[in-house]
């Protein structure tokens, strides 16, 4: 193997780009126009287009890539996760054309492909499956039988339903038989399909995976798992390795398993085995993915192997270089996915240039995989995540630690980005616990997410950096007096104090007569730095404004701004004004023309529904409403060119 | 002794409330401060030296002489801001509404008569109904005589302006005279004539919010530079706007420690221009990342938006900022952009504050309204600015200079000090296809296939003029740079021409098309 085309782009092209680097294995990357700069393309040795932005145009046409490998002489391909990474058909064919595929065969591909056929497969094998009745349940009296063969509590669905529609949860007979009548009437009214379903229900599920790796001769191990319960509507946001749920004695049992349904199939290469785990400790086998994961990376972290370099040799037809008892499990690894999102208004999707984007450092315990550098676009064609950030500490609390820190140090300036709701994430309580379910996200934040809680000595850590930060700007300008007396507003809360300057340490007097010595790397313009308060380290992200300082760090976003006794004073005779009420209005996500208003003022609308379309980039995106309402104000009309965060609609 | 002590103590004391406490609650209630609690803020703590307390009005015209109220409406003195001396008045709405009488404009011409003799900033700070109507020609003179105070103060010290409730009539005018307008949001406003006399003459409905609030002159008329939320924000960025600024035409602003590498590179600019050439991408991003510490104060942010404007600081040292925004009608020059650019630019070359251009521009905007409003008369006070500027020009060339507007934007012909191009940079007459259409027109017509043939000679049109070396072989530009070099190429170039020295020939002014 000399040369591998990677068939992917982003933060895997360029994760895999980097290992084959290390093994002295040449690399071809594949591009679309609007990856023509793209960072993948950029790291490998060649490049060639393969088509025009959107996915469907480019990175999922086969014969443009068969194309590349032929132009740029490649003799194998790392499919990636994602695109052809599981098309079976794109696998056949280059191995008839004698291509190395780094990924498992075909035959495999197929035989996880299908959910049910894969399931039927796995039970036939002695791989635990979610208990349920295989045909539709003719009536409410075969739905109690198959309930109680089953054990409660079930699941009772419609055939047509789904994400909670037409499903519902029976813990005895009468609930089931209900549940029958109601599941039935709901897919007949809704879907015309009444044909209903019985299958055991899982109480706080956990998503928890387990990976595992298979030579060409019939060798294979299992590299521990990965819990994925922090999803957001089915969209995995952190991962982990290994479980705080999991015992020895289960981790084995569900390694056995997965590798039991791998062997099944003939399965070669890194491979993955989702089981869904309930509360009960009972585990499930859901699907195999037959590629690698987004997620590898805290598995790599906590057994010290490299999966790609492992895919490779084995692609090559070299034997496993380790066996079961070889596997190490060292240590807690945590990933967080950078999402471009705005996670304070429902998460919407955000795009366009990353102005600014600067990573922490990358050491032995801190890992960012990505596949953008400032001035990149995050384009509107793609998955929109920026980057995984790994971190890895002794146990869990100190990888977790080292995740908020690392995530107080990341600087994305452009499209909003999800880095608070993370850092809110990894902060409460539950998760600290280890207490999760694929349902953390929607129990919490049921109303969305409006930054973590503010307490009291948060308050007083703003305050102090504000202090800091004025301090240094306020002496650019002229001397200061050795000591200045300070009122700190952050949000509505106040906090009185005393700096007083040495070079590169503030000493702050607090009313209650505290004293903190602040070594502080800040200089004027600074966005992001680095605070030692009372001997505790602190990363905070700093923007100015008009009225004074933004300070973001630990998932809170505050105002905040510095004044003497007598401005703070006078300051309480400011007019509080109106902020824009976010669930009353809405506001421009991105610039871009209006092409169509589809609302009039004194119209009701329902959530979803859309308001207008804006033509953005060459793309025409719909606006729609984020919950019923009656529009009040119209503010903008179809020709109109709009900025970011312009008005355009209030609602009463 | 003791006891005249404690008079003048108290007769001091009571002068400080101006109209009394009821006015001053008023006030408050407003969501305004007082004329003198806006000093405080202004002023470094404690610098503020109060002038004319006792001054009284001399009317005794419809009973205005039983009623007197020492300071006469008007707050004056002398203060400094961070450190450097400024003269400001700040007019007291307690007192008569805040309104001009011959004595209080007196205060107000005297603070002036200083501040020009000293060489110090001029601050107005408006809160004022007009006119003391009961003086009548009296108050509307001493409006006068501020505003020849203005125009002679104008280019000699910087004079700033802001507007802290209401200012109408006359006294819009002495404001429109100054260097720079900043108004608060909600509760002030200026217009000529106010929404009753509006509604009577023009039968127009409007608020006094519609006709002259902040929003309205900061985004579609043009008059205010800036506008803040609450008094308390304006006077913190009034601050800041004066460190920018030389106390006088004579100095150079001062010069800072800004603690920023000079030789920063910028790596992400080397993608800040969009392949495409239709796709616009954001020029205040260049401005902010090339600047000291990314502090760019801009000015008139919200109108005229495809012209950028404001003051920043390079290596320390301030620098005036006019960048095109292609964000904006491509970056196009019209009526609204180029007189906003070219007042700027003038000001800058008053004050010896050194020009930093950014160009893309497409040319000038067509069209009829463009015409017909005299874009040749407007474009040509930005061609006018830049041409008797005197101060160091440095330009840099970001994408496309086309046609009169490349002239126009500070170029090597308008006595440009360096002009740098980015590589990217096409300097032409007009768009490749566009000149492709005339130069070829007869051989595209006949063609048998003249939309292919354009397309051809347009691809070799562009490939061999869409660029800046033919330029930089006749020498219009210095060099073709590295986008990630700006900061420094920049820096360079104005520590180059620190101590530039250039006469114009003798004149009583010049002839400015206005």
């Amino acid at each position: 193997m000399r040369k591998i085309l990677i068939a992917n782009r982003g933060e895997i092209a360029c994760r895999i780009i980097k290992t084959a680097r290390r093994m002295g294995i040449a690399t071809v990357a594949i591009y679309s126009d609007a990856d023509q700069d793209a960072l993948h393309t950029r790291m490998a040795d060649q490049k060639v287009r393969v088509g025009e932005a959107a996915s469907a145009s480019s990175y999922l046409l086969v014969d443009r890539i068969l194309h590349a490998i032929e132009a740029s002489g490649a003799d194998a391909v790392h499919p990636g996760y994602g695109f052809l990474s599981e098309n079976a058909a794109f696998c056949r064919t280059l191995q008839e054309k004698g291509i190395t595929f780094i990924g498992p065969g075909p035959e495999a591909m197929l035989a996880m492909g299908d959910k049910i056929a894969s399931k039927k497969l796995a039970r036939s094998v002695g791989v635990n499956t979610i208990p349920g009745h295989p045909d539709a349940v003719p009536n409410a009296k075969a739905a109690v039988a198959i309930a109680r063969e089953i054990g409660y509590p079930v699941m009772i669905k419609a055939s047509a339903g789904g994400g909670g529609k037409g499903m519902c949860i029976a813990r005895n007979d009468a609930e089931a038989a209900e549940g029958w009548s109601s599941a039935a009437n709901m897919g007949r009214s809704y879907f015309k399909d009444d044909r209903v379903f019985v299958e055991k229900f899982i109480e706080q599920p956990r998503h928890i995976e387990i990976q595992i790796l298979c030579d060409k001769y019939g060798h294979g191990v299992w590299l521990n798992e990965r819990e994925c319960s922090i999803q957001r509507r089915n969209q995995k946001v952190i991962e982990e390795a290994p479980s705080p749920f999991l015992d020895d004695a289960m981790r084995a049992a569900m390694g056995e398993q997965a590798l039991t349904l791998a062997k099944a199939v003939g399965y070669v290469s890194a491979g993955t085995v989702e089981f869904v785990v309930g509360a009960d400790r009972s585990f499930h086998f859901l699907e195999m993915n037959t590629r690698l994961q987004v997620e590898h990376p805290v598995t790599e972290m906590i057994t010290g192997l490299d999966l790609v370099e492992e895919m490779i040799r084995i692609a090559r037809g070299e034997p496993l270089r380790l066996r079961q008892q070889d596997v190490q499990k060292k240590g807690w690894a945590i990933e967080c996915r950078i999402y471009a999102e705005n996670p304070y208004t429902n998460f919407l999707p955000s795009t366009g240039r990353l102005v600014r984007h600067r990573p922490p450092e990358e050491n032995d315990r801190i890992r960012v995989d990505t596949g953008v550098s400032a001035g990149c676009e995050v384009s509107i064609y793609y998955d929109p995540m920026i980057a995984k950030l790994i971190t890895w500490g002794n146990n869990r609390l100190q990888a977790i630690a080292s995740m908020r820190e690392a995530l107080d140090n990341y600087l994305i300036e452009g499209p909003k980005h999800n880095i608070d709701f993370l850092n809110a994430l990894l902060a409460h309580p539950r998760f600290i616990a280890g207490d999760l379910t694929t349902a953390f996200i929607a129990e919490h934040y049921p109303e969305g997410f409006s930054g973590a809680p503010l307490d009291q000595e948060t308050v007083r850590f703003f305050a102090i950096v504000a202090a800091c930060v004025e301090r240094a700007e306020e002496a650019l300008l002229a001397p200061l007096p050795d000591t200045s007396d300070w009122v700190v507003s952050i949000d509505q809360e106040t906090v009185s104090l005393r700096v007083s300057h040495a070079p590169g340490l503030d000493r702050i007097e607090l009313q209650d007569g505290t004293i903190l010595e602040v070594a502080e790397a800040y200089r004027p313009g600074m966005r992001v730095a680095k605070f030692t308060i009372g001997g505790l380290n602190r990363t905070v992200q700093i923007q100015r404004s008009d009225s004074g300082y933004t300070l973001t760090q630990g998932g809170r976003r505050v105002k905040a701004a510095v004044r003497s006794h007598r401005l703070h004073e006078l300051a309480q005779r400011m007019p509080q004004k109106q902020r824009h009420d976010s669930a009353k209005t809405v506001l421009t996500p991105m610039p871009g023309l209006v092409s169509r208003v589809m609302v009039s003022e004194g119209q009701k609308v329902s959530a979803g529904q859309i308001l207008c379309l804006l033509e953005a980039m060459k793309m025409e995106n719909t606006l729609c409403a984020e919950r019923d309402g009656i529009v009040a104000t119209v503010h903008v009309r179809a020709g109109e060119t709009v900025e970011n965060d312009a008005v355009l609609f209030t609602f009463r | 002794m003791q006891d005249i002590i404690d008079r003048l103590d108290r007769l001091r004391t009571e002068a400080r409330l101006g109209g009394g406490q009821a006015r001053i609650d008023a006030q408050h209630a407003r969501g305004k401060l007082t004329a003198r609690e806006r000093l405080e803020a202004l002023m470094d703590p404690g610098s503020f030296e109060e002038m004319d307390l006792f001054v009284e009005h001399n009317c005794t015209d419809f009973g205005m002489g039983e009623s007197h109220i020492p300071g006469d409406g008007v707050v004056t003195g002398a203060g400094t801001i961070y450190g450097r001396r400024v003269f400001a008045f700040s007019q007291d709405f307690t007192v008569f509404g805040g309104s001009l009488s011959e004595s209080n404009a007196r205060k107000i011409c005297k603070i002036m008569d200083m501040a020009i003799k000293v060489g110090s900033p001029i601050i107005g700070l408006n809160d004022s109904g007009g006119a003391r109507i009961q003086e009548g020609v009296a108050s509307l003179a001493g409006y006068a005589e501020v505003f020849q105070r203005n125009v002679l103060a104008s280019g000699v010290v910087p004079q700033i302006s802001a507007i802290m409730g209401p200012c109408a009539g006359g006294a819009v005018y002495s404001p429109a005279l100054t260097d720079f307008i900043m108004m608060v949001k909600d509760t002030s406003y200026m217009f000529l004539t106010g929404p009753e006399v509006v509604k009577t003459v023009t039968h127009e409905d409007v608020s006094a919010e519609q006709l002259g609030g902040a929003i309205t002159h900061s985004t579609r008329s043009g008059v205010a530079d800036f506008a803040y939320d609450n008094d308390l924000v304006l006077l913190k960025q009034l601050r800041r706007l004066l460190a920018f600024l030389p106390s006088n035409n004579r100095e150079a602003a001062p010069r800072i420690d800004s603690g920023d590498d000079a030789k920063r590179p910028i790596y992400s600019l080397d993608n800040l221009v969009p392949n495409d050439p239709q796709r616009p991408y954001d020029m205040k991003e260049l401005v902010e990342k090339v600047v000291d510490n990314s502090d760019f104060m801009e000015i008139q942010a919200g109108y005229a938006k495809n012209i950028i404007i404001g003051l920043a600081r390079m290596d320390g040292r301030t620098v005036g900022i006019v960048a095109n925004q292609p964000m904006i009608l491509a970056g196009c020059l019209d009526i609204a952009s180029s007189i906003k650019a070219a007042r700027f630019v003038r000001f800058c070359d008053c004050f010896n504050i050194p020009i930093v251009t950014f160009v893309d521009v497409p040319g000038f905007l067509p069209g009829l309204q463009q015409e017909l409003g005299g874009i040749i008369k407007h474009g040509a006070k930005l061609l006018f600015a830049y041409a008797e500027a005197t101060v160091p020009k440095v330009t840099v060339i970001t994408r496309k200079a086309y046609g009169g507007a490349y002239d126009v934007m500070s170029s090597k012909h308008l006595r440009g000090d360096f002009n740098y191009a980015w590589p990217n940079a096409e300097i032409a007459v007009m768009g490749p296809k566009g000149a492709s259409e005339i130069i070829f027109r007869s051989e595209i017509k006949a063609s048998t296939n003249p939309e292919a043939k354009l397309k051809e000679v347009t691809a070799a049109y562009a490939a061999n003029f869409a660029n800046p070396f033919i330029a930089a072989r006749k020498g219009f530009i210095d060099d073709v740079i590295m986008p990630h070099d700006t900061r420094w190429r920049v820096i360079r170039g104005l520590q180059t021409m620190e101590g530039k020295q250039l006469a114009l020939p003798w004149k009583k002014h010049d002839n400015l098309p206005l």
